[in-house]
C-alpha cells in the first residue's frame, strides 16, 4: 500500500484527537483523545519504519528499526501517563464529584 | 647625581598636610594648635621657598619629575614641578604674603568657634596649596589643577559665613564667573594637545618658536588662555565677582583677591609670553581690555562707600594695569607690579581689616573718620600703603607703575594718556578713602567710639612687615636711567622672559614721564585732601550715582544674561522636564502596567483555552514556516 494512505489516516486520527481535546469537557474523553493523538503518531512511525525497511533492506538489515523502537517508548510513556492521569481524575471526582475540566480552574487563584 | 631641587614637592605638600590635619581634626584641635599648624606649615614652606629661590638664583631652573599623571596613547602628561626664576619668585610672594595673612588671621578670626576656626585655616592652607600647585606645575594640566583648586577655595572662603544667604550668592557668583573662564582655558589646553600631543611648557614653547603653530592656532590659543585669565584675574567682562567676593573674611580678601589668586592670570600669560609675543592681535586685545578694566574699575572706586569695596575695585583696576603691561609686551613690568601690588594691597586689606575689627564689623567709611588717633599703627601703615599704590617715589608702587606707564607710552601715547589718567584716579580714590576714614571727626555711634582700639600684635606685625616691604619692594626694579644695573628683576627673569631690545626712549623722556606722573599724583592727593578732609555724607546725584551703582553693570548682566537664563531654565523645567522627560518615564511605567493588566486575562484557568491557544500557536508556526521557507 502507498505510504499516502497511512499518512492521511494518521492525520485524520490526529485531527479527531485535537478536536476532541478542544471541544469535549469530560476529562475521560479528553484523555482518550490524547491517547488517540499518540496512537496516530505511533501509526505514522510504524508506517515510515516499514517503508524505510523495504527501501534499504538490501544494504542494511536493521534499517527503519528506530521508528519501531520509538513506538515502544511512546507506549511505555503513555501507559505511565495514563496511570497518573486516571489517578488524578479519580481524585478529582472524589473532591468535586465531577470530571468536567471547566471546574478545574482553581489553580488560577 | 639627583638635583637637590627634587625635594621641592615639600613646598606644596606642607600646606596640604596642614589642610588635612586642620580639616580632619577641626572638632578636636584647640584654636592655638590650629593656628600653629596652619601658620607653621606656611612658614616652613616660605623658608623652603627662600632656599629654592637662592638655589635658582645660583644655578638656574630645574624640572622635577615625579610620575606620569596621565598616559593615554601617545599623550603623556607627567606630574612635574618646574622651579625657575618666574615660579620661584611667585613662590616667595605666595608663601611670604600668605604666611603674614595666616598670622594676621589667628587674631582676626579669634572670635570664631574652634571648629569653624579650624575650618577657616584648613581652607586657607588648601588655598595656598592650590596656588603653589598652579605656579609650580611644569605643564598646563598641572597648572589647571591648581587653577581649579584656587577657584574652589575662593568659593569656600567667600562663603565661609555660609549662614548668610547673600554671602553664599557672592560665593556662587565667584565660582560661576571663574568657571566660564576655566572653560576657555580648558579648550585652549585641548587645542594645544590636539596640535602637539604635549602640554609641557618647555615642549610647547619650543614647538611654538619652531613655528609648529599656524597663526590662527596661536591667536586662538592665546585668546582662549586670555579668556581664562579674565575670569581668574577679574577683567572685563568677568570682573564683577571680585568686588562681591568681599563677603569673605577680610584676611581672605587680602589673600585671594590681592596677593595670590587674581595674579594667576598674570602668571599664566607671563609664563606663556613666548606664545603671546607671536600673536599680536591677542596682545592688542589684552592691552585694550586691561586698560578698559583699569579705567572702569577706577571710576567705580571713586564713589564706593564700603572700605573693602573701594579696595576691591582698586584691585581690579591694578590688575587692569598688569594686563596693560602684558599686552604691551612688558611682561617683567607686569610681574613686578604683581609683586609690589601683593605687598601694598595685602597691607591695605589687612589695614582695612584692622579698621573693621576696631569698628566692630562696620565697613562703611561714612561712619568712620578720625581713626588716626586711636589706631596709630594701622593709620601709619595704611598711609604707607596708600602712598605706595598712588605711586610716589621711592615707594614700591612708583617703580612698577612707572614701568607699565613707560611701556604703554612706547606702545601708543593714547594708551599712556588713559593709563596716566587711571593712575591719577587711583591716587584720588585711595586718598579719598584714607582721608574719609582716618581724618576729620568720628561719625559712628557712641558705642563704636568707645570700642575703638588698636589691634593685637598678631595683626599689627604683618602690617608693619608689609609696610616695610611696600616701601622697599620697588628697589629690585629701579629703571636703568636712574641707576645702571638697578633693574635686577629684568635680569633675574631674563631666562624665562627674554629681554627685547629696541623701543628705547631717551633718558630725558623717561625722566619727564616720571616727573609728570609724580607731579600729577601729588596734585590729586592734595585735591583729595581739600575735598575730603571734612567729609560729610550726602546723597549722590548724576554721574556720581551711576558710579556708586558701578555703572549698573551688575544690573545689565542680570538683564541680558541671568534673566534669560532663568527664563530658559523655567521653560526647560516646566515643559521639557515635566511633559517630555517625566512623560516618557511615567509613560513606560503606565504602559507596562496596562499591558500586564491585559495579559493577565489570558490566565483564565480554563484548560481548554490553554490547549486551544497552544494548538493555534502551533498551527501559526507551521503556516509561517511554510510561507517563509524559500
Amino acid at each position: 500500500m502507498p505510504i499516502n494512505y497511512y499518512i492521511f489516516l494518521s492525520l485524520a486520527l490526529f485531527a479527531i484527537g485535537i478536536v476532541g481535546v478542544l471541544t469535549r469537557r469530560n476529562a475521560i474523553i479528553i484523555f482518550m483523545c490524547i491517547e488517540l493523538m499518540l496512537n496516530a503518531v505511533n501509526l505514522l512511525l510504524v508506517a515510515f519504519s516499514k517503508m524505510h525497511h523495504l527501501q534499504l533492506s538490501g544494504s542494511n538489515a536493521v534499517a527503519g528499526s528506530e521508528g519501531q523502537l520509538f513506538v515502544f517508548f511512546i507506549m511505555v510513556v503513555a501507559a505511565a501517563e495514563v496511570s497518573v492521569g486516571l489517578a488524578i481524575i479519580v481524585m478529582l471526582y472524589r473532591n468535586v464529584h465531577s470530571v468536567d475540566v471547566n471546574f478545574l480552574n482553581r489553580l488560577k487563584h | 647625581m639627583e638635583n637637590v631641587l627634587q625635594i621641592v614637592y615639600w613646598i606644596p605638600l606642607l600646606p596640604l598636610i596642614g589642610f588635612l590635619i586642620n580639616g580632619l581634626g577641626r572638632n578636636y584641635l584647640s584654636k592655638g594648635l590650629t593656628s600653629i599648624i596652619g601658620s607653621g606649615t606656611i612658614l616652613a614652606a616660605f623658608a623652603m621657598s627662600i632656599w629654592v629661590f637662592l638655589h635658582v638664583k645660583e644655578g638656574g631652573g630645574y624640572v622635577a619629575h615625579y610620575f606620569d599623571f596621565i598616559s593615554v596613547g601617545k599623550l603623556v602628561i607627567p606630574f612635574e614641578f618646574k622651579v625657575d626664576e618666574l615660579s620661584s619668585l611667585f613662590l616667595l610672594i605666595i608663601t611670604g604674603v600668605g604666611f603674614l595673612i595666616h598670622l594676621y588671621s589667628t587674631a582676626y578670626m579669634h572670635e570664631e568657634k574652634p571648629a569653624h576656626f579650624a575650618r577657616y585655616f584648613s581652607y586657607l592652607n588648601l588655598f595656598v596649596f592650590s596656588m603653589l600647585l598652579l605656579v609650580m606645575g611644569a605643564n598646563f594640566v598641572i597648572m589647571f589643577i591648581g587653577w581649579e583648586g584656587v577657584g574652589l577655595c575662593s568659593y569656600l572662603l567667600i562663603g565661609y559665613w555660609f549662614k548668610n544667604q547673600e554671602y553664599n550668592k557672592a560665593a556662587n557668583k565667584a565660582f560661576i564667573m571663574n568657571r566660564i573662564g576655566d572653560l576657555a582655558f580648558l579648550i585652549a589646553i585641548f587645542w594645544i594637545i590636539s596640535k602637539l600631543n604635549t602640554v609641557s611648557y618647555d615642549e610647547v614653547f619650543t614647538a611654538a618658536s619652531l613655528a609648529k603653530f599656524s597663526a590662527t592656532d596661536l591667536t586662538a590659543i592665546t585668546l582662549l588662555l586670555f579668556v581664562g585669565a579674565t575670569g581668574k584675574s577679574a577683567q572685563i567682562p568677568l570682573y564683577t565677582w571680585l568686588p562681591d567676593a568681599m563677603a569673605g573674611p577680610t584676611p581672605v580678601s587680602a589673600l585671594i583677591h590681592a596677593a595670590t589668586m587674581v595674579t594667576a592670570g598674570i602668571y599664566m600669560i607671563a609664563r606663556s609670553n613666548l606664545l603671546y609675543s607671536m600673536a599680536p592681535f591677542t596682545m592688542n586685545l589684552v592691552a585694550i581690555i586691561g586698560l578698559a578694566t583699569a579705567l572702569l574699575a577706577a571710576t567705580i572706586a571713586m564713589k564706593q562707600n564700603d572700605i573693602k569695596k573701594v579696595l576691591a575695585y582698586s584691585t581690579v583696576s591694578q590688575l587692569g594695569f598688569m594686563f596693560l603691561a602684558l599686552g604691551t609686551g612688558a611682561y617683567v613690568a607686569a610681574v613686578f607690579h604683581v609683586m609690589t601690588h601683593a605687598f601694598f594691597k595685602a597691607l591695605l586689606f589687612l589695614g582695612s581689616g584692622s579698621v573693621i575689627h576696631a569698628m566692630g564689623g562696620d565697613q562703611d567709611i561714612r561712619n568712620m573718620g578720625g581713626l588716626s588717633g586711636k589706631l596709630k599703627i594701622t593709620f601709619i601703615t595704611f598711609l604707607i600703603g596708600c602712598i605706595a599704590i598712588a605711586g610716589i617715589p621711592p615707594f614700591s608702587g612708583f617703580f612698577s607703575k612707572d614701568a607699565i606707564l613707560l611701556s604703554a607710552y612706547i606702545k601708543s601715547p593714547i594708551f599712556y594718556g588713559i593709563a596716566l589718567f587711571t593712575a591719577l584716579l587711583t591716587a584720588f580714590y585711595m586718598f579719598r578713602l584714607f582721608f574719609v576714614s582716618f581724618t576729620g571727626t568720628f561719625r559712628g555711634t557712641e558705642e563704636q567710639k568707645h570700642h575703638l582700639h588698636e589691634s593685637p600684635w598678631a595683626m599689627t606685625l604683618p602690617l608693619i612687615i608689609l609696610a616695610v616691604l611696600s616701601i622697599i619692594g620697588g628697589f629690585v626694579g629701579v629703571p636703568e636711567v636712574i641707576s645702571h644695573g638697578g633693574d635686577k628683576l629684568t635680569a633675574f627673569l631674563s631666562p624665562v622672559i627674554p629681554v627685547h631690545e629696541g623701543h628705547e626712549v631717551s633718558a630725558s623722556t623717561e625722566y619727564m614721564l616720571m616727573g609728570l606722573s609724580t607731579g600729577l599724583v601729588l596734585v590729586m592727593i592734595i585735591a583729595a585732601w581739600f575735598i575730603y578732609r571734612k567729609y560729610s555724607a550726602k546723597e549722590n546725584t548724576g554721574l556720581a550715582k551711576v558710579l556708586e551703582h558701578k555703572w549698573y553693570v551688575d544690573e545689565f548682566y542680570e538683564a541680558i544674561i541671568v534673566k534669560p537664563l532663568h527664563k530658559l531654565g523655567g521653560f526647560l523645567n516646566n515643559v521639557i522636564e515635566r511633559s517630555v522627560v517625566d512623560g516618557l518615564v511615567n509613560g513606560v511605567g503606565k504602559a507596562v502596567n496596562y499591558g500586564s493588566r491585559q495579559l493577565r486575562l489570558l490566565q483564565s484557568g480554563q484548560v481548554g483555552s490553554y490547549v486551544l491557544l497552544m494548538v493555534l500557536s502551533m498551527v501559526l508556526i507551521f503556516v509561517l514556516q511554510f510561507f517563509l521557507r524559500k
